[in-house]
């Protein structure tokens, strides 16, 4: 199948994932913005003022890393990563907002609104607003804004407003939910930037168009190395932005095998995880048909995961499709493995990731085991652990790791 | 797609000289029982036609006081067959039931199955606010094979083109949201509400409906003449956590109706 035919979205759709589940007041704004984006996308002046900002305000392109002690750790496979913490703001969710802050100005909208669980979109979005002079509300549930209080307080510096959503589960979900509903009442004067590939159609199109930057940056990059492609690109998943980011520029590359890694929070059995993918069934939310944690009367589960960016019950339609064409494969990471390797990561090559990121070094791990010496893996590095360190205890999980090695932990 | 001349709920809420009123309650706000009971007192206290919602955990359209309700609802245990009970038990008081749910809860319950099951519980008809046109079958299709009017919504948003084609894919009644927002109680009526229900009427053979912060007898008085029904769903949820039913607002709601 040919790289159009596989992430096109024919009438909004991925196979039969995505649509536009939204009350009649947004249709109106979706059709709006689906216009803007395609005659933005294929214009030469925007790519160019994008191009830009990419190089000099969000420090693209990121570079392609060796990281040799891990992959000594590891039996010898090569791993490499995508430094996608080295982003400005410290994640690739800066990538997607510069691009729909421009789009913003472009449609004329001077409020901008976002919703946020790790706090990493959410600072991106203070961080783009606070750039182009625009106004900027952000929603955010209470129990990611105690995990996360360094950046509520990036995003209170930046000049965003934060609204704390003490409804439901108190996380990203909710904090989804309340954005929406802000912009079903503010639609005529706000753009809200969704900070991933999920909601209804034209967000995970648009959003994997922005975000495709990584994997084009890092297919690159990694040919420029020995002529050779990796054996295998991993990356975490949430709603699976920084994941559709750096498999698009594969999707061809039928022998690079592509992974996706949910966050199996303390087991799938336990049913306190969030693996929409692994653990869930299609379903609507967010005004999106994908997969989704509901119960047996269709109503959304509570989610759990150390990381408060993949600690989310949806998840992007594509993946949806790429699941079901088993294009993808995706597994779930407990919030112990991901621990493990985030300890990992940090001592063998000193770089802190992001707890979402740790997932997928995990699974790295893993993988690397089945291919051996000589073995190939890219891992997408999508942000950077400082956001974390309230989440991190300290030593009797470090000690845990340098006795035993993540590989000797429960299986996923 | 044009309703049949026996809708019911065409029927009950084609105005004649005076304005007709829908009320809503949540099933199973503050319990299964008690929204029973209260749906057959607002039925007899003149109500046109009840509104039944479906919680739903993550209700997009809805305001606090819905939201509220629906959540109190799912902690008490209200499920979707619950619901669709608790319209049986209503129904059977001869006024429309028209049943109000997002969409996830429908195709979890198997959209088929639901249209089935409210048909054979006595609704009249669906409303599923996260449904636009453009998503509206199958499920719309399965709604109407069971005899069920399918409601869509009109917003302040939708341009002139989709109106005629939401008019049209409407039985039973069309329904206007009145605000660009959510549901819930607010003091005045949205400046621009009667040129766009003006607009939506002269679309359409149905009768039409206002909803979204319509909850005070002059927004009643203001809507008389203008348009065929006004649903007023905030303020009867609100009343039902204070004063146990809503029979009294209702009453009053109804004086300002004719």
């Amino acid at each position: 199948m040919s790289r159009a035919a596989l992430t096109h979205p024919v009438d909004g759709r991925f196979g039969a994932f995505g649509g536009q589940y939204v009350p009649e007041t947004l249709m109106s704004a979706l059709r709006e913005l689906e216009d803007m984006w395609h005659e933005a996308k294929a214009d030469p002046q925007f790519q160019l003022e994008l191009a830009g900002h990419r190089r000099a305000f969000i420090g693209r392109p990121t570079p392609l890393y060796a990281a040799t002690r891990l992959s000594e750790h590891f039996g010898g496979t090569h791993i490499h990563f995508k430094r996608e913490d080295l982003c400005h703001t410290g994640a690739h969710k800066l990538n997607n907002a510069v691009g729909q802050a421009l789009l913003a100005l472009r449609m004329g909208k001077k409020r901008i609104i976002a919703e946020t669980g790790a706090g990493q979109h959410g600072v991106a979005t203070a961080t783009v607003c606070a750039r182009f002079g625009l106004e900027c509300t952000v929603y955010m549930g209470t129990e990611d804004m105690r995990r996360q209080s360094m950046n509520v307080r990036r995003m209170k510096l930046l000049g965003a407003e934060v609204v704390e959503v003490k409804s439901g589960s108190k996380t990203l979900k909710d904090a989804t939910t309340e954005a929406i509903r802000d912009w079903v009442t503010n639609v005529r004067t706000t753009h809200y930037i969704i900070g991933s590939v999920v909601g209804p159609h034209p967000y995970p199109e648009m959003v994997r168009d922005l975000q495709r930057v990584i994997g084009d940056e890092a297919r690159e990059q990694y040919l420029s190395l020995d002529g050779k492609l990796p054996d295998v690109v991993v990356a975490c998943v949430g709603g699976g932005s920084n994941a559709i980011g750096i498999f698009t520029a594969f999707l061809d590359d039928r022998d690079v095998s592509l992974v996706g890694v949910e966050a199996a929070g303390k087991g799938i059995r336990t049913g306190e995880h969030a693996a929409s993918l692994v653990g869930g069934r299609p379903g609507v939310l967010h005004g999106t048909y994908s997969y989704v944690l509901q119960d047996g009367d269709g109503q959304i589960l509570p989610t759990h995961s150390i990381s408060a960016g993949l600690d989310y019950p949806g998840v992007g339609p594509e993946h949806a499709f790429l699941r079901d064409i088993e294009r993808v494969e995706y597994v779930a990471v407990t919030d112990k493995e991901a621990l493990a390797a985030f300890h990992l990561c940090t001592s063998l090559e000193g770089i802190m990731p992001a707890l979402e990121p740790a997932h997928a070094i995990h699974q790295a791990g893993v993988i690397a085991r089945d291919l051996g010496p000589g073995g190939r893996i890219l891992v997408c590095l999508s942000g950077r652990g400082d956001k974390d360190m309230d989440s991190i205890p300290t030593k009797p999980e470090a000690d845990a790791v340098t006795s035993r090695g993540p590989l000797d932990a429960d299986g996923g | 797609m044009v309703a049949e001349a026996t809708s019911r709920l065409e029927k009950a809420l084609k105005a004649e000289g005076d304005l007709k009123l829908v009320a809503y309650i949540m099933a199973g706000h503050p319990s299964k029982k008690r929204s029973i009971e209260v749906g057959k007192r607002l039925a007899g206290a003149g109500v046109a036609a009840l509104e039944i919602g479906i919680p739903h955990s993550d209700p997009l359209a809805d305001g606090p006081v819905i939201q509220r309700a629906g959540q109190a609802a799912l902690a008490a245990g209200m499920t979707v067959a619950g619901a669709l009970e608790v319209a049986d038990a209503v129904a059977r008081e001869g006024v429309p039931v028209v049943l109000m749910t997002y969409i996830n809860p429908v195709l979890n319950y198997d959209p088929r199955k639901f249209a089935a099951e409210a048909a054979q519980a006595g609704v009249a008809g669906v409303i599923v606010p996260d449904l636009p046109i453009e998503e509206a079958e199958p499920v719309a299709g399965w709604l109407r094979s069971a005899s069920l009017d399918t409601v869509f919504m009109v917003a302040p948003t939708s341009p002139p083109n989709r109106v005629d084609a939401i008019c049209a894919h409407s039985s039973g009644f069309v329904y206007c949201v009145t605000v660009t927002g959510i549901t819930g109680v607010r003091k005045e009526l949205p400046p621009g509400i009667l040129e766009l229900l003006a607009e939506v009427r002269k679309r359409t053979e149905l009768p039409v409906a206002a909803g979204f912060g319509i909850s005070r007898q002059d927004h009643l008085k203001a809507l008389r003449g203008k348009l065929d029904a006004a649903v007023v769903g905030s303020a009867i949820v609100d009343e039902i956590d204070r004063a146990g039913d809503g029979v009294a607002l209702v009453r009053e709601l109804l004086k300002a109706c004719r």
